[in-house]
This record gives C-alpha cells, structure tokens and sequence, in this order.
C-alpha cells in the first residue's frame, strides 16, 4: 500500500512548512543577515558593521540587566511552577489515599482540577492588566486595600526590590494550572498496581510521591522544564503591560525581549535589536540543550 | 497494513526537541519587520502632478486621489471626516480621499513605507508613532518648503507660513527643512481646579517661595500638593524640569541639550531645576505615584485629591469623560525658581505637535500637501479647536471664542507671556533613547534620591552617549 503515500504526506505539510518557512525560518535569516548591519528600520540596509551591534552589546548595561532578570527567571519560573504543580497533581490524584482498591485525590478534587486550570484561559494581557491592579501600589491595589489602614502601602511594582518578583508571581500563577493538568495526565498513566503494590509494603504518602510518582513521571517534568524555560526567555507581555516605565523603575523589570521590541520598533534600532534576538536565538537554543542532556537519564518504563 | 507512519509514535524526545523550536518562536523576529528587506530601493512610483497656476500653487493633479491614514487617539478622527475632507474636496471635487485610522501608526505605516507604497498624507502619532527623524533620514518624507511659501487658503494676502504661531515650521524642521506641520498647539504647565482654588482662597504662585508656601497649605488641608504618574507619563516631569532650567537661563540651555553640546545637561541652569524640583518631590509627592499611570493620577485631581499637575493643554478633554461638574480646569505657568530667572515668570513652553507629513514616495505626494494646506485654512482650525478642545498652530484661529474653561486659560497664558513663548525641547523625539533615560532619571529624582547633581551627571553621560554612537542620526538646532 506504498502507491500515494507520498502525495498524501506532502499534502499535508505543504501549507504548516511554507507558513513556517515564511513566518519562522526566513524570519531568522533576515534577523541574522540584519543582526550585522546598522539599520533604523527605515529605507535601504546598506551600512554594513560586521560585528558592531554586537559589541555595543557588550557595553550596554541594560543587556546585562536585562540577561540578569531573564537568568532570574529561569532559574526560579521552572522551580516554583514544578514544585508547585507536582506537589497540586499529586493531591488531585493520588493525595487522598486509596480506598476499595482506587487510589484517589483529595476531597472535592475534580472541581480544583478545574479552578487550577482557569489562568490557562485568559490571555495574558488581561492578566497582566488584573495583575496590574492586583499589585497597586496605593490602596486601591487589591492588596494594599487589604491591608490595615495603618500600613504605609506596598509599592510592589514601583519598587525596583520586588518589582521582578512580582513579574515571577504571575509568570507561576499563569503557568501552574496548565502543568497541574499535564502531570496529572501523566499520574493517570501510572498503574495503580505500582501504588497499591507499595501501599501494601507499607509506603507513606511521601515515599509514594518521592519513589514512585516522580521517577515514573521524569520525562514528563523534562518537558515542563523546558517549556518554562522558554517562557522565562520572554515574558515580554508581561513587562510590556505591567511594570513602570516598561522596564523600570530605571530597568529594574527590563527584560531581553522588551529590549528587543524597544530597539526595532522605539528607538529605531532595528539592526541592534536583531543582534539581540540573534543572541536570543542561542541563550534558548543552549538552554534547551543544556537542560535535554543534564536531565538525560533512563527513563523507567511503566 | 497502512505504513504512512512506520514509527507511530512520536517519542518523547522528538517531541521535546521539537518543542524548543516551536518555543523559538517566542524570539520577536524582527526580520519580519519589512516585507522584503533589500529590496527597498530607490525606486519612487510615478507620481501624479498637475499644472501650477494661481488656483493650484502646489501644482496637483485635480483627479488624483489622495490617500490618508489619522491616528485615532485622544483627538479622535471627526476632524479629518467631518471638516479636513469635506473642505478639500469642496475645491476638489473630483479627487478622492481615502481615509483610513488606525490606533497604531508604526505598525500599518512602516511596512508600508519599506514596500514602497506609503500613504499620500501620515499622521505620525500616538505611543506608536514612528521615529519621525529616522523617517526624515531615510527620505521617505516630503520637503515642504513649497506648502509653507503657498499662499493661504482662506486668509487674503498671506503664505501659510505667515498665518502661522511662531516656532511652528521650526518644530518640523531638520537641519533647517521643513518636513512636518505640527498641527496643534499645546501649551504646557501647572494644572489645577481653579473652583478648587477659589474655595481655599488659594492663588498661583510666582515664586518657588510661594510655590512651596502653598505646597503646605495644601498638605494641611489634606490635598496631595503636586504629583505626576511614574509609570507611564514620567516624561510630564521631564518637561516640567526643563521649563524651569529654560526660564533660569533662557531657552538657548535647552538648544545646548538638543545639540548634544557637552557640559548641557550639568549647566547651572539644569542644576538649580533639578534641584528645586527634587524638594518637592522629597516633600509634597506621594510616593504612590510612581506605580500609578497617568489616568489614575489625573483622575485623583478630577477628586480634588490632587492640587497641581504638570501636564498640556490637551487635559482637559482628555478627562472630558471624568470631570465632575464644578471642576474649571486652570493652567498657571510655572513659578520662578530663583530672583535672577532670565525669563518672567510669566514665560511659558507652548509647542506645536502632532505630527502630519505627506510621504515623499507615495503616489501623490502634492495631494497630500494639499490636504495639509486645506488643514491649515483658518476654517478648518476653527473647527479642529471646537471638536478638539485642542488649539491649532493657525495663529488667532480661536480668537473671540468661548469653547472651555481650560482652553481659555491656556489661550490667557500665552497672551499673557507674549514673546516669552519658548519651544522647548526636541531631544525627545530626535533621540529617543535620551528621551527613556531621562524619564528613568526624573522619576528618580523625584520618587527615590532627590539627588539633583546625580540626575545631572546620569543625563550627561547618556547624553554624550548618544553624541557618540554613529548609529544614531543627529540633528541640531539653531
């Protein structure tokens, strides 16, 4: 049954990989074919500066800052959102111990699988725009106002201290509830021998998590890694819409992919920023490697 | 039996694998930024021309369209539909208009502009606008000298530059030609609810001593004394700092800062500003502020929590919605800051914005100066300011009438300044990368350290920066 396998296939990938060359690929070649000029983003691309953009770079303090809170992100945005998924998947599922055979989640488990995931359903300028308000800095901020009148308020994102972290709170609460749900697809796929099996040995509710759920659940928790990692590389919209000053106060929140849109489309820097995304491109590309072979590890089949 | 997928399971590492590079995407790509980099040429399309004559000073072809794109921001586009186009096509009834607005000027324009297909007549504005000396620079906007020396339309005997506010072509200029008409006139300065004021017995004040003086009067009564909103309109601050550094040592202390000339943001001038302004800061601002935007501030004034803001005469309509009745917008010039200010107090910043340039590569790059010329008839000026409540840069245009509280205040304070009507700046749209560290170092000055010499020195380094860096066109000012 060879005959049309070909023309079948190609039927189908014409339309993804012409929108995907067009859109993606050819997108990358132009920025790195632009990444070595000096362009305003305006008129011919005609001043050729070799690896000029790239050394400005290395002067620009607000790409250090902004490598600094993007590492930020990185290193805390998988681990919270993780830990906090795994810790949530593993209540919903199997938290609430096992009764007739049937292991379960804890009471009323089905209706926080839902609340979990709401975040997941709002685009993520209106909950920059909530969170915006969540976070106001005088008592009209959802927390300020909860606060005893006494307190002088939180500036939150008015204060370069906190601003970054309060970016991560969101990232996380945004993020969870999607991850929640894929663990707990992952945990469904466990058998429940293995549980009862170890139940029967005697294991507590800890042993279960830490023996059982996350060695057979390892490939699933990579993926989520990576996939956060990415989201910790932009966090553009939320920058964007909430900070002070897009990026302040004085780039407190500046973030790589701000940088980038501010240079092309601001300051008319358009071959800057495409030098920029060019060194974007590879901090992702790295990480993405770095976190695929570090986590490497024989999967236990199930 | 069927083979199409002879591994039909995609394994968990391709899959991740594969999940980077869709992740990948999240990179911007700014390559997409022109539809076909390098192909942008020097090619102009044909152009249609007419016959000049007295009737036709631009030379137009009377039945070529004219293709428009208005910002819609807080002017709205009633201006363009409702008078500009109508007037234009009472001369010119068989030259289509096509209209179109948009929220986002850079992001329909500036594809446009590099295909080579741009607009006939722009309105460069709003957050989006696009970098108007970059555009100046690539040659994509059209040379206005012949618009400005045509003879008004509807004022006998005058050129359109004649029947125009002083500062007004300059403010469009670069290198000394005239590429923009800045259509309105914006006067800048210190906001308050003048029924407000009444009630307290409270008046303008001159000096910094009174100024102060009235800060804690103000204070006493429970009315935040002065503020301005940090996350997004820190640049109100910055012009409120540079009016106060023009009056100590007259405008040319703003011309040195547009010149990059080093040493213009550490004079004395800009010192002693800084410094007068970081005490009110340090003293009557509430600290909130800085995580505020600017409609929550101006709204807090619209409750008489708040006493002066530094802001343009474009205010009042841009609150129209908010303001409780018995609220009179005011605006006072800004006080003196020492005895010896080389400039009254009475002196004010007053310029022309909001950017309209015809394109130089369109298909009709006279229709579109044409247009601008219909805009600059008084008529249509006349009713930009009724539908606007934002005057016109045609001199005297709105005389005689009685439109809004804060209009008339702001047409009071330039009859009351007279000659001492300065433009101010442009470094912030000629570098708008000075223009973001200044907004970072105002609201230092004012929420954080109230360290004036610092704000100084941090200015001038970036300042010198920009003097620097080959990639950044520069501009100079006489």
């Amino acid at each position: 049954m060879r005959h049309g396998k070909y023309p079948f296939i190609i039927g189908f990938l014409v339309v993804p990989v012409a929108l995907y060359v067009t859109f993606v690929v050819w997108a990358y070649i132009q920025a790195f074919y632009l990444s070595v000029y000096e362009w305003s983003g305006l008129g011919p691309v005609e001043n050729f500066v070799g690896l000029g953009n790239f050394r400005k770079m290395w002067d620009d303090t607000t790409f250090w800052q902004s490598i600094k809170h993007n590492i930020f992100l990185l290193v805390f945005l998988p681990i919270i959102t993780v830990v906090l998924a795994l810790i949530f998947a593993f209540l919903l599922n199997v938290g609430g111990g096992h009764k007739g055979g049937v292991t379960r989640g804890v009471w009323g488990s089905k209706v926080y699988r839902i609340i979990f995931f709401f975040p997941q359903l709002l685009a993520l300028a209106i909950v920059a725009v909530i969170f915006g308000r969540v976070f106001g800095p005088d008592k009209s901020g959802m927390i300020n106002g909860l606060f005893p009148d006494s307190w002088q308020p939180w500036l939150f994102l008015a204060d370069e201290r906190y601003a970054m972290g309060c970016i991560l709170v969101v990232l996380v609460w945004q993020a969870v509830g999607f991850y929640v749900v894929l663990f707990s697809a992952g945990m469904g796929n466990i058998p429940t021998e293995v549980y009862e099996a170890a139940a029967i040995d005697g294991a507590s509710r800890m042993t279960l998590f830490f023996r059982i759920t996350i060695p057979l659940l390892w490939n699933t928790v990579q993926v989520a890694w990576v996939y956060l990692g990415i989201a910790a590389f932009d966090a553009f919209a939320l920058v964007n819409i909430m900070t002070v000053d897009r990026g302040g106060p004085d780039g407190a929140t500046s973030v790589l992919s701000l940088m980038i849109y501010r240079n092309a489309f601001e300051f008319s820097q358009a071959g800057y920023a495409s030098a920029l995304g060019v060194v974007l491109f590879f901090l992702t590309l790295t990480f993405a490697w770095v976190t695929l072979s570090a986590t490497r590890r024989e999967s236990v089949e199930a | 039996m069927t083979d199409i997928f002879p591994k039909p399971e995609l394994d968990r590492r391709t899959l991740l694998r594969r999940a980077a590079a869709v992740g990948l995407l999240a990179t911007p790509a700014v390559g997409m930024l022109s539809a076909c980099v390098g192909s942008s040429d020097e090619d102009t399309p044909e152009q249609a021309t007419g016959t000049k004559s007295a009737d036709n000073p631009l030379g137009i072809d009377p039945k070529s369209g004219v293709e428009i794109v208005i910002f819609n921001g807080g002017l709205g586009t009633d201006y363009a539909t409702k008078v500009d186009t109508p007037l234009f096509n009472k001369k010119w009834p068989d030259a289509k208009i096509t209209y179109s607005q948009t929220e986002e000027i850079s992001t329909v324009i500036q594809p446009r502009i590099n295909a080579g297909n741009p607009p006939d007549m722009i309105n460069n504005s709003g957050s989006k606008l696009m970098d108007f000396g970059a555009i100046v620079k690539a040659g994509q906007a059209a040379d206005l000298t012949d618009l400005f020396a045509a003879p008004s339309l509807d004022i006998q005997g005058k050129t359109v530059a004649d029947t125009l506010v002083p500062g007004a072509i300059e403010q469009g200029s670069y290198d000394g030609k005239p590429f923009a008409v800045n259509y309105s006139y914006t006067v800048f300065g210190l906001w308050y609810n003048a029924a407000l004021f009444k009630k307290n017995s409270w008046t303008p004040p001159t000096t910094w001593a009174e100024f102060t003086a009235l800060c804690d009067k103000m204070k006493a009564a429970g009315v935040v004394p002065f503020g301005y909103a940090g996350a997004n309109a820190s640049y109100y601050m910055v012009r409120a700092i540079m009016t106060s550094a023009a009056k100590i040592g007259t405008e040319q202390v703003l011309k040195d800062i547009d010149n990059l000339k080093e040493g213009a943001w550490t004079n004395d001038a800009i010192k002693q500003a800084a410094e007068a302004w970081a005490g009110i800061g340090k003293n009557y601002i509430n600290k909130t502020f800085l995580g505020l935007r600017h409609t929550e501030v101006q709204l807090q004034q619209n409750q008489d929590k708040v006493g002066f803001y530094p802001c343009g005469s474009w205010l009042e309509n841009e609150q129209a919605k908010d303001t409780p009745k018995g609220f009179e917008y005011a605006i006072a010039a800004y006080p003196s800051v020492t005895a010896s200010d080389k400039l009254p107090a009475t002196a004010i910043n007053a310029a022309a914005g909001e950017i309209y340039f015809a394109a130089a590569k369109g298909k009709n790059p006279q229709g579109g100066k044409e247009y601008l010329r219909t805009m600059l008839s008084k008529e249509a000026a006349l009713e930009f300011t009724k539908l606007t409540k934002s005057l016109t840069v045609v001199a005297g245009a709105a005389d005689g009438q009685t439109i809004s509280p804060g209009l008339t205040s702001a047409n009071d304070a330039v009859t009351k300044a007279g000659k001492d009507i300065f433009m101010g700046y442009l470094f912030d749209t000629w570098y708008k990368k000075l223009d973001d560290e200044s907004r970072a170092a105002a609201n230092d000055l004012m929420f954080k350290d109230y360290d004036a010499a610092k704000f100084c020195e941090r200015m001038e380094k970036a300042s010198q920066a920009v003097a620097k860096d080959s990639s950044v066109t520069k501009f100079t000012r006489s």
